[in-house]
This record gives structure tokens, sequence and C-alpha cells, in this order.
């Protein structure tokens, strides 16, 4: 039987009342969601409302003007830099809380408290602290992206199969190695959810901190087009927010799949 | 070693044939706040190069003392001593197989073989030599590239075995190595373990449930009590090596010592229901 029709029957058996796959039901919902908003937009034709078509336009200009890419890539440094640095810091630190009950006990209440903490809330002691520029947006990236990282995988070494640390010390594996074969491969799964969140709260992040020191960036962008009333530019970087989101989240999924095959095949079968 | 120009005597380069490896003395231990009594007072005495099985009714303890004897859990009171020196922590010549497999489930099965060699830091070179040889010996080729979720609970337990034969230690401590294996495999298992053992001879502690295993495998048979352990009784098996277990099967020795440590074992567990 070939590829194709065994892949049919496969997805056969999936089919809805409809006889449609999910993927195309997927599409026809987005579809349809789009253009009833363009023709309501177009019907209604206000200047406080915008339809996808001029979302388009606009969004074609701000690329030929550059002015775009110019926020888009200040963005980009600031989440990127703010959500490695947790990455290298928030990592070591949850495997050292999950493995050394000292560290454990001395960096939790400050964990708790500030996972606790709306972190909106300290933007602006950061701002007066370390001003306007890249540095201050950084750090608040930064701060959003950590805590999910660091408990994340303080969890996921905390659920380290004993059994297996036991296998390890027997064969008289030194800590690091320890680290290396067991603790970082068991909690992966972990680190990686924990790295999915951390993108979620490091885009809300950035956007807030541009909010609020309004000098560049995609969120300084929507705050402009807000102010003149530019409701098609605005979507601009809204839309470019929600397909990094996507797009971030999606490549992290798939790493998932890479980095921890064991988990999915077993699944599959 | 220096040739002996010092006087006074020179320390054996190796164990002495005859000395013991592993003294295990007035071993007590209790789990939890609770004080389950897991052993108590248990004493065993292994000489070099022999092969001692012990048996027992299940939860007698028999995991605690291999844990205990590997260096991983201190026990209450007592101590163990291997090759002379008291255990403290876990040891690279002293290697365990596990009852419970703990195969690394992201390492696929040369990998997992290759565990032991690589964390005590051996050349690749040992490592490439190795690890396929233990392979070929667990019956496993051809799946050296698999992950144990895709072998059988059999076939798991094997690669456990085959990670510590390949390191080569002084002391083997096999809890229950044979327990998931059909009864062909393990009477196939269980020479390849003879083999090994003849061309490099290895003391070893080796837990069973199989009263037959233990007469074919061991020089002597330790039976434990019910919970708390203690050895109630030493069996010395007496029969030659090197031993082909299918004449040891047939003989009338192996017929009566299982008569004997089946009656003692039933003493045990009937005694343990009625309490
Ligand atoms: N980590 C632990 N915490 C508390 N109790 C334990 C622990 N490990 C073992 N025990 C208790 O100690 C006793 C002996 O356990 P152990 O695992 O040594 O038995 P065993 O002889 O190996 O049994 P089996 O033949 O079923 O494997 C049991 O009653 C068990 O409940
Ligand atoms: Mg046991």
């Amino acid at each position: 039987m070939s590829v194709a029709a065994q892949r049919g029957r496969a997805a056969g058996r999936r089919e809805g009342a409809a006889g449609l796959s999910p993927t195309a039901i997927r599409v026809l919902s987005v579809m349809v969601g789009v253009l009833a908003w363009e023709a309501y937009g177009r019907v209604l034709h206000s200047v406080l409302f915008t339809y996808p078509s001029a979302v388009v336009r606009a969004a074609y200009e701000l690329i030929a003007a550059g002015e775009l890419q110019f926020y888009l890539k200040s963005s980009v440094v600031v989440l990127s830099l703010g959500l490695v640095l947790a990455i290298v810091l928030g990592i070591p630190l949850g495997v050292l809380m999950g493995r050394r009950a000292v560290i454990e006990h001395a960096v939790d209440p400050y964990v708790n408290a500030l996972y606790a903490t709306p972190l909106v809330a300290v933007i602006p002691v950061i701002v007066v602290w370390l001003g306007f520029q890249t540095k201050a947006k950084v750090v608040l990236v930064f701060l959003f992206c950590i805590f999910p990282i660091l408990i994340n995988t303080y969890q996921g070494v905390k659920n380290t199969d004993a059994r297996l640390v036991e296998v390890a010390r027997s064969f008289c594996s030194k800590e690091w190695r320890l680290w290396r074969d067991l603790i970082l491969p068991s909690s992966a799964p972990f680190i990686l959810a924990g790295i999915r969140l951390a993108i979620g709260r490091g885009l809300i992040g950035m956007v807030v901190a541009e909010f609020y020191t309004t000098i560049t960036g995609l969120g300084y962008m929507i705050v402009q087009y807000a102010n003149t009333f530019r409701m098609d530019r605005l979507f601009v970087p809204v839309v470019v927010l929600m397909m990094m989101g996507v797009a971030l989240t999606g490549a992290l999924r798939y790493l998932e799949r890479r980095i921890a095959p064991w988990l999915y095949v077993a699944r599959e079968e | 070693m220096r040739s002996g120009g010092r006087t006074g005597t020179v320390p054996p380069p190796g164990p002495t044939v005859g000395a013991s490896m592993v003294v295990i003395d007035q071993i007590t231990k209790n789990f939890g706040r609770a004080g389950t009594a897991a052993l108590s007072s248990c004493s065993l005495d292994v000489p070099v190069n022999e092969i001692l099985c012990v048996i027992g009714p299940s939860g007698c303890g028999k995991t605690t003392l291999l844990r205990i004897v590997d260096g991983l859990i201190p026990a209450d009171e007592g101590r163990v001593l291997i090759n002379g020196t008291e255990v403290t922590a876990p040891r690279p010549d002293v290697a365990m197989v596990f009852q419970h497999f703990g195969l690394l489930p992201w390492k696929t099965v040369q990998d997992n073989v290759a565990y032991g060699l690589r964390v005590q830091g051996r050349a690749e070179r040992e490592i490439a030599d190795a690890v396929p040889r233990y392979v070929d010996l667990i019956g496993l080729r051809g799946f050296e590239r698999s992950y144990p979720y895709q072998l059988s609970g059999g076939m798991q337990q094997r690669v456990g075995l085959a990670r510590a034969l390949a390191v080569n230690p002084m002391v083997l401590l096999m809890d229950e190595p044979f327990g998931s294996l059909d009864a062909q495999t393990r009477e196939l298992m269980q020479e390849e373990l003879l083999r090994v053992w003849r061309s490099q001879p290895k003391t070893m502690l080796f837990v069973t449930h199989s009263i037959g295993e233990a007469v074919i495998l061991g020089d002597r048979v330790a039976l434990m009590t019910r919970r708390p352990g203690r050895v109630k009784e030493i069996i010395e098996v007496g029969m030659s090596r090197p031993r082909d277990p299918e004449t040891v099967r047939r003989s009338a020795r192996y017929l009566e010592l299982r008569e004997h440590i089946w009656h003692q074992l039933k003493v045990e567990v009937l005694e343990g229901d009625g309490s």
C-alpha cells in the first residue's frame, strides 16, 4: 500500500462529522474568523477600528520604512538577553537547590516571595535604578523569566528517581557526572516546560517594560500608535508579538521531542 | 609493587585466597521513626572468590543487606569489611546488580552497559572493547542502540547484569539478577555467569528466590530468617568446580539440598504468618 494511502486512512480514522481532518478544521476556523473581522471592520468604517487588510497594508508600510525591523530588533535583543540570562543562571541554581539542602533553604524564601510578587510593581524601581535603556529592560525580562525556570528545574531535580541516584552512587559517580548523566536528562521535561512558561512571561515583561520606558521596541510602537489612533499600525506589533509567542513555544515543543525522545516514543507505541 | 626490600611482611598485591573478602559483622538496621527492623545482628563471611548465595523469605532484608555492603546506606550497628577495610561509601571495585534493574531510560543499551566504565573514567579504547563483549554475553546483540523502554523486562535485567560485569569488579553484589527471566534464559545466564567467574574469578553475594539456582551457583548458601533478617543457617554445597548445571541438577546431592532448604524456608514463612 502506498504511504499516501496509509496516511489517508490514518487521517480518516480521526475524521469528524464534517469529514474533515483536524488541520482542515483549524485552517477553516481561522479563515472564517479573519473574514468576519474584515467584513465587520469594513461595514463599521470607524477610525477606532481596523480590519485585517488594513493591518497588512500598514505592516507593508512599516516594513518598507524599516521601522518595524528597527523596533523588532531592539525587542528581540532585550527578550533574548533576558531569557538566555535566566536560563544560564536559573538551571544551575535550580539544580543546586534540588541537590543541596542548605542552598534550598537559604534561597527558597527569596524565590517564593519574588515569584508571588506581581513583578510589574517593581518596574518603576528598576527604571529608577537602571535607567530607560536596554539594561533595565533586560533585567526586567530576566526577572519575569527566571522563576518558572528555576522552580521547574528544582521540581525536576526533586523528581529524579532516587533509585537511579543510588545506582550512580553505587558506581561511584562524581557529583558533576551525576548532573550530566541523571539529573539533567531526568529533569529535562520539567526544565523545558519551565522555559516555555518563561517565554510567555518574558514577552509580557518585555512589552510592559517598553510601555513604561517608551523609548524603543514593539511595546513603544504600540503606545505610540495608540496615542495617535493609528489602529491599523497598532495591530502590526501586536500580531508580530503573537507570532513570536507561537513560534518560540512551537520551537520549544520541537526541541522537547528531540531532547527527550524516550518520553514520547514510549507514549506513541 | 616493590619486591621485598623492606623488613617485615610485604602486603600481598591482591586478595589472598582463603582469606575473607567480605565480612559482615553484626549488622542491625531499622528503617524510619516507626523503626521497621530490617536486619538484626546479621553476620556473614565470604572468602575470596567464593559465590555465596543468599536465600530468604520476601521482605527479610536481603536488598537492605546488599545496600549496606555496597556502602549506599549506613548500618545502625555493626560494620562491613571489604578486603580488610571498613565500608563507609561505595567503592569502585564493588558493583551491584539491582533488583529494580536501575537502567537510565535516556541511554541506549550500549551506553547503559558502558555507564559504569564511563563513570569510573576508563579509557574509551577499553570501553569500545568491553561493551560489545558484554552485550554479546547477555545475548542482546542487535539491540545495542535500543532504549530500555523498547526491551522486555528480562532483557532490561540482563543489561543491568552486563553493566555490573563490565567494570570487572572484585566483589559482585547481585540482587535477584535473574528474577525476571524465563526458565531457559535463566539457565543460559547461570552458565554464562559461571563462565565469567572461571575466567575472571570474583567474590559474589548472590541473592535469589530460586533454591535450585542457589545450589547450582553457590559454594555455600546462606539461609535468612524472616524479618528482621539474620543468618539462620549456612549450607555447604560441596560440589566441585567447574560445575555443569545439567549434571548438578541430576545429582542426588542437589535433590537432598533442595529438600533441606525448602523445608527450612517453609518453617520461616509459616512462622512468619503465625505472628
Ligand atoms: N527505604 C526503606 N524505608 C522503609 N522501610 C524499608 C526501606 N527499605 C526496606 N524497608 C523495609 O525493610 C524490610 C526489608 O526490605 P528488603 O527490601 O531488604 O527485603 P528483601 O529481602 O530484599 O525482599 P524481597 O525478597 O521481596 O526483595 C521490608 O520489610 C521493608 O518494608
Ligand atoms: Mg529485595
